[in-house]
């Protein structure tokens, strides 16, 4: 199982290759080693937008197009039989479809009728949460079950009335799918039963406020109890007949205002919830008390509001420890609390946090730093996730975040898949106490149930220009955990430059500097065509300090022309002492990597067309010019997670 | 309220803006979302036209029919999943999955254009048609954002 292929070109580009043949070929010989809706309050759910999708009835029925052809035939060409007659394919007044695609396709000459059933069928994950079509959405814990309510298209071919579909599970990690919980059946539904979240009331009930689209379109707060509190599966749900209870306040638009949060108790002893929206262009956060969930007061300040973000969907507000590592209540505050701001942004479909302190007496917030004040600063990830959401998990003490990640192709792939977009694997997060100015987000621990087959590489010398293949048995469902080492004296040494990097805007993976990049290669094919480099690169300013960019390298993530290539990434915070380090969630189509213990995210979509299968691989590589890397891996094969519908 | 007018001067084409809102009494409105189904109905009489001018040419040209089957399919898209996402969503209130589709429609077109790499495509008006108005159309969707 040892020593393996050593490059000394293909990760980098094409002008770099030649300056690069003079590198020596790498011998490096490492064994891997073969081991064998809250609490008192709050709750869930997450939330997040409705994304719907879409999926084709022309075949009459829920058959996907990619169904009916062969595995390798290009799916363009398989349908010659398919007749198009424009003024039938779509039907006045039944259509309607939302997705979520801006692609801005990096246009290259390779052939544009690529797609297969074999490559898509590849792209379906495996461990994350995938509706069984269509989209989905946002959770809580209820008498021991997390409840996932996603956005949801039931009719499956036509996205009309948006409704919650509905799953369980013990570990966030396997689901059971249960009946949907609730149907646009009301006026004030009828256009869409959009985003909600729950609270826990502090006699175990809980309550769910929601936003619906009016039969007008107008966008309006309502509430919704389980039928039978005592059914820890939440199958059955009755909505408040004095619904709506909350409808725009003036000089707010009909269509900008959605997405309550879950409620929190203020000193006074009532509930406190925050709604967003904008006016003109400043994004802010209406704040309303209420006793009862059907009354309430519009306080006179917003919560925070922030010029020039637009409009603020899924806001999220929630405490956080200053002093430990466990997760707050939504309800806690105090003395070591901090407290986070989360919008996601209608303009970017961003969603930006913010650290600072919350007022109770008022219900404002100010952030701790105005020039990273929510919307302009920190995100949570800095790839495809949106319309996130946290919840209180009350029996494990901590705070967990979901987010919504879309597709990058075009539409008409996801029409021959049948399904588009998913959910991130579930993370906890806290503050990070060494910064204290950003958070830290960590895969929760049950995703490492799914962990087999362990390999161990030790000290893997990387010389600058070269890649090496990691020995392992299949390349499509990774957890790797990777850490990096640099010495102090090429640090030094190493010239300084005030010359400004960014991940998205310098060139990416092929970019070589002093210092980086440096990294891994997933979802690689044997001959480079195609891959996704996750890499950090490091900068040295003419005052001696260093600066570490995290990033992921879509350029070349496929050869397929529809779909989108970008390069994502952002700094992280290294403090001496420590390594760079890196863990990478690989699940066929999704990458989730993580910089420095989840103090820079980014998630990513990937569609390769030769890199899948056992033609998938696994590279490390150092396209430094100048500096030897010292990595040390552990890499896991990660089981399938049981999806029962 | 906006007229068109002004609307039009920001968007990558104000020629094309004016002329197909000024075809629709509905654009004196001045409502931004109602610009914006005008537009997405342009959009979709282009694909339309594109697709049956597509269903000609299997006829007249067959040599071609590899690239043709290949932008029925693309057309498909628009015409199925992409108007009818940017349709509802201005409808209901959603007006980024509405600049998601418009995107997309100039995705596909890009991709059926490409087919016939880069030569003799019959379909190059049909498809920069499509492109432009959707461009248009989305700069004017994401004023609602």
């Amino acid at each position: 199982m040892a020593p393996n292929n050593s490059h000394s070109t293909p990760l980098l580009g094409e002008r770099d290759i030649e300056e690069n043949n003079s590198n020596v070929v790498q011998t490096n010989f490492f064994k891997p080693s073969k081991k064998s809706i809250c609490i008192l309050i709050s709750l869930i759910l997450a939330a997040t937008l409705l994304v719907s999708f879409i999926y084709f009835s022309n075949n009459g029925g829920n058959t996907p197009i990619a169904d009916q052809n062969n595995d390798d035939t290009p799916l363009c060409a398989s349908l010659e039989k398919t007749t198009m007659v424009a003024n039938k394919i779509v039907p006045p007044g039944v259509s309607e479809g939302v997705s979520a695609k801006s692609n801005a396709p990096l246009l290259m000459g390779v052939p544009s009728c690529i797609w297969t059933n074999k490559m898509l069928g590849w792209q379906r994950t495996s461990f994350h949460f995938q509706a069984p079509k269509n989209w989905i959405n946002g959770p809580v814990l209820y008498k021991g079950y997390y409840h996932l309510f996603y956005q949801y298209n039931p009719k499956g071919a036509i996205w009309g009335n948006i409704v919650w579909g509905h799953a369980i599970s013990k570990d966030l990690i396997n689901w059971q799918h249960l009946p949907i919980a609730m149907d646009a059946d009301q006026w004030y539904d009828i256009n869409g039963v959009w985003t909600g979240s729950a609270t826990i009331l502090p006699d175990g009930q809980l309550v769910m406020l929601y936003t619906g689209s009016t039969n007008q379109s107008v966008q309006v707060q309502n509430l919704a109890f389980p039928a039978d509190p005592n059914d820890p599966f939440l199958t059955n749900w009755v909505k408040y007949s004095g619904n709506p209870v909350l409808v725009p306040p003036p000089g707010i638009d009909d269509m900008d205002f959605r997405d309550p949060t879950t409620a929190w108790v203020t000193s006074e002893g009532k509930w406190r919830i925050t709604i967003g929206s904008k006016i003109n262009r400043t994004g802010l956060a209406l704040v309303y008390d209420t006793l009862d969930f059907k009354n309430y007061e519009l306080k006179s300040d917003v919560l925070h509001a922030v010029p020039g973000t637009g409009m603020w969907e899924c806001v999220d507000f929630y405490p956080v420890s200053e002093n430990h590592q466990n997760g707050l209540d939504t309800s806690e505050n105090g003395p070591g609390v901090k407290h986070v701001m989360k919008v996601s942004l209608d303009d970017t479909r961003f969603d930006k946090y913010a650290i600072g302190t919350y007022n109770d007496a008022n219900g404002t917030w100010i952030p701790d730093d105005y020039t990273i004040d929510v919307g302009i600063g920190l995100r949570y990830d800095y790839g495809i996730f949106y319309a996130s959401k946290t919840f209180y998990d009350q029996e494990k003490q901590r705070r967990i975040l979901w987010g919504w990640v879309k597709e990058t192709d075009s539409e008409v792939a996801d029409i021959f898949k049948g399904w588009a977009s998913l959910m991130d694997i579930p993370r906890t997060i806290v503050l990070d106490r060494e910064t204290g100015s950003n958070l830290v987000q960590w895969p929760v621990e049950e995703v490492e149930q799914l962990r087999k087959d362990e390999k161990v590489f030790k000290d893997v010398l990387v010389k600058p220009g070269s890649v090496v293949l990691l020995d392992i048995s299949s390349a499509t469902q990774l957890d790797i955990e990777a850490e990096f080492e640099i010495d102090n004296e090429t640090l030094s040494r190493v010239e300084a430059s005030d010359a400004p990097y960014s991940c998205s805007a310098s060139g990416g993976a092929v970019l070589r500097g002093a210092l980086g990049p440096f990294g891994l290669s997933v979802l690689s094919s044997k001959d480079h065509s195609e891959q996704t480099p996750v890499y950090f690169y490091i900068t040295k300013a003419t005052d001696g300090t260093f600066s570490t960019h995290f990033c992921s390298d879509q350029s070349r993530s496929s050869l397929a022309n529809d779909v989108t290539k970008d390069i994502y990434g952002s700094t992280v915070p290294v403090l001496k002492g420590e390594k760079r380090t890196m863990r990478i969630l690989v699940d066929h189509s999704i990458i989730e990597s993580f910089a420095q213990r989840g103090r820079t995210c980014i998630t990513s979509r990937v569609y390769p067309t030769k890199a899948i299968y056992e033609d998938a691989a696994l590279f490390l590589f150092n396209n430094a010019t100048n500096a030897n890397i010292k990595a040390s891996l552990k890499i896991w094969q990660m089981s399938s997670a049981q999806l029962h519908f | 309220m906006a007229c068109s007018d002004t609307t039009c001067k920001n968007t990558p084409n104000y020629q094309l803006c004016v002329s197909i809102l000024s075809k629709d009494p509905q654009s004196t409105t001045g409502d931004i979302r109602i610009l914006g189904l005008i537009l997405v109905d342009a959009i979709k009489s282009k694909a339309e036209e594109t697709v049956n001018l597509i269903n000609e040419l299997k006829k007249t040209n067959p040599e071609l029919m590899s690239q043709l089957n290949h932008c029925s399919v693309l057309y498909y898209a628009v015409l199925e999943a992409d108007i009818p996402e940017a349709i509802e969503a201005l409808t209901k209130g959603g007006p980024k999955f509405a600049e998601n589709g418009v995107a997309d429609a100039v995705v596909e077109a890009q991709e059926c254009e490409m087919g016939f790499n880069g030569s003799n495509s019959p379909l190059s008006g049909a498809n920069k048609s499509v492109r432009e108005i959707s461009n248009v159309a989305r700069e004017v969707i994401r004023m609602l954002l």
